[in-house]
């Protein structure tokens, strides 16, 4: 067998004629398909490529993408946005985050606008990066909003481990990290009393790539079993994609429901347990986390465990944290789209009052939210 | 945000528990806290996620998919040639 190259590993996952052969096979497969299928790729990376690579185009009309609960950025209720804000203006307060995290609206603006104004915010290439920062900054608070699913979390407590360990004085974190399990279990069954059971048309779920390398396939296993929707768990270079909608047409014509991995140059059962018990052993469950566009969900957020409320920005800044809850917008349909039961287009204000530039939903916040996708590559579609 | 590119570690430095990694020829560091000691070696290929390794690549696992979408190709090419010449056989235009 010849030797892998790190070339491979780009060039050989999106090769556009294996992405085709793989077409092929999946229209020959799909045409012994009973019904429509619709697939949830839940992650906001594989939206990106499914789009990116026109993957839609390239399969029959019985196979359907929904477009999940995609990114951390664009599920961040602007409720959090407005404690990041809070904390940015304070005269001694570095506050430091991730992603497009800096350019998502809250009540009074984002932390982009925060700057405008003064206030000292910066993006982070890495958790790690907070170090040099808060060593050339002692007089400082540097704050770090921590967001991101289950892929990002084991960094924020690499981050806390070595902060405690060399006892760091000046940095200190907003919580923000949420887990992928919980809301895929809320748009098939809601387990919120105060929600409505949801109507969905979900399904298959495509399971999330990176996610998965630190929490192994195990978190998947309650959906074939007890939701009875089958799990592919799948990279998300293009080929992989197809690959793995492949498996699931196959599940369906084979009349099995089963947890699959495709994604195994990568994804184990088990996942990073080192990762996992990092996890463990600095955060626990919140009872409830708001998700923009789909409400409260139960257990789909962590926080710091008590023994570290010395680290925990919204402890210590409790006081000046605006609690006032926030509507999503009237028009706003993002709850439906993640359920499967509507098309961005179907918004009203899709692509009018509602665009990139000015996003007044979730889905529309960063490029791996459904409307953002369709509204950059809507012209494929 | 989530983009995890695939590198290869160059150079391991034990104490700052870093490693030099090789990205698409770009050498960057990587923080080793997410894995468990000594699980790293140079040579192997890894997952990079916001500057710390966040797992290793399965070699033969990735060779293996490689494998299998190559025959994938070989096939669909036998499968389209004998394609065409089916269609050819059943062309409404022959002979005109
Ligand atoms: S276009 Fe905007 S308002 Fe409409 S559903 Fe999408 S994100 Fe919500």
């Amino acid at each position: 067998m010849s030797e892998l190259q790190l070339k491979d590993l780009y060039d050989g996952f999106r090769d556009p004629e294996v992405i085709s052969g793989f077409a092929k096979l999946i229209e020959q497969e799909a045409k012994k398909l009973k019904k429509p299928i619709n697939i949830m790729e839940v992650c906001g990376g594989h939206t990106h490529s499914i789009m990116k690579f026109g993957l839609p185009q390239l399969l029959p009309k019985n196979i359907n993408f929904i477009h999940g609960p995609g990114c951390p950025v664009c599920i961040m209720p602007k409720e959090r946005i407005d404690h990041a804000y809070a904390l940015a203006e304070q005269e001694d307060v570095i506050l430091l985050t991730l992603g497009d995290m800096i350019k998502v609206p809250g009540s009074r603006g984002s932390l982009q606008d925060a700057r405008a104004k003064g206030a000292d915010v910066r993006f982070l290439y890495s958790p790690l990066d907070a170090l040099k920062i808060a060593e050339e900054n002692p007089a400082k608070k540097i704050i770090f909003f921590a967001i991101g699913f289950e892929t990002t979390t084991p960094m924020t407590t690499a981050l806390i481990d070595i902060v405690l360990k060399r006892s760091i004085k000046n940095i200190f974190f907003h919580i923000n990290h949420v887990t992928v399990p919980e809301v895929m279990v809320e748009l098939i069954d809601s387990r919120d009393e105060h929600v409505d059971s949801y109507n969905n048309r979900i399904d298959a779920f495509l399971g999330p790539s990176h996610v998965s390398v630190i929490t192994g396939s195990k978190i998947y296993e309650e959906f074939p079993r007890k939701y009875n929707r089958p799990v592919v768990v799948a990279g998300f270079e293009p080929v992989d994609v197809m690959e793995a909608i492949l498996m699931i047409v196959k599940q369906f014509n084979e009349e099995r429901c089963e947890l699959e991995i495709e994604y195994k140059r990568l994804v184990t059962h088990d996942g990073n347990i080192k990762a996992q018990k990092l996890i463990e052993k600095y955060f626990e469950k919140a009872s409830l986390f708001k998700w923009r566009g789909l409400g409260n969900v139960p257990k789909s957020g962590y926080r710091l465990k008590s023994e570290y409320s010395a680290i925990d920005a919204e402890k210590i800044y409790a006081d000046i944290l605006p609690k006032d809850e926030i509507e999503d917008h009237k028009l706003c349909i993002c709850g439906d789209i993640l359920r499967g039961m509507a098309k961005p287009q179907e918004c009203t204000i899709f692509g009018t009052a509602c665009k990139p530039s000015t996003p007044l939903g979730s889905c529309m916040v960063s490029s791996e939210g459904a409307c953002a996708a369709y509204y950059k590559y809507g012209n494929l579609i | 945000m989530c983009l995890s590119i695939p590198s290869k570690v160059v150079s391991i430095d034990v104490e700052r528990n870093v490693a030099k990694v090789d990205t698409m020829g770009v050498t960057r560091e990587a923080g080793l806290e997410l894995m468990e000691e000594g699980d790293v070696k140079v040579g192997d290929y890894v997952l990079l996620h916001i500057g710390f390794i966040m797992n290793k690549i399965d070699e033969d696992d990735a060779l293996e998919s490689l494998k299998v979408y190559n025959e994938i190709l070989e096939k669909l090419d036998e499968e389209e040639r004998r394609q065409m010449v089916i269609n050819d056989d059943n062309c409404e235009n022959r002979g005109q």
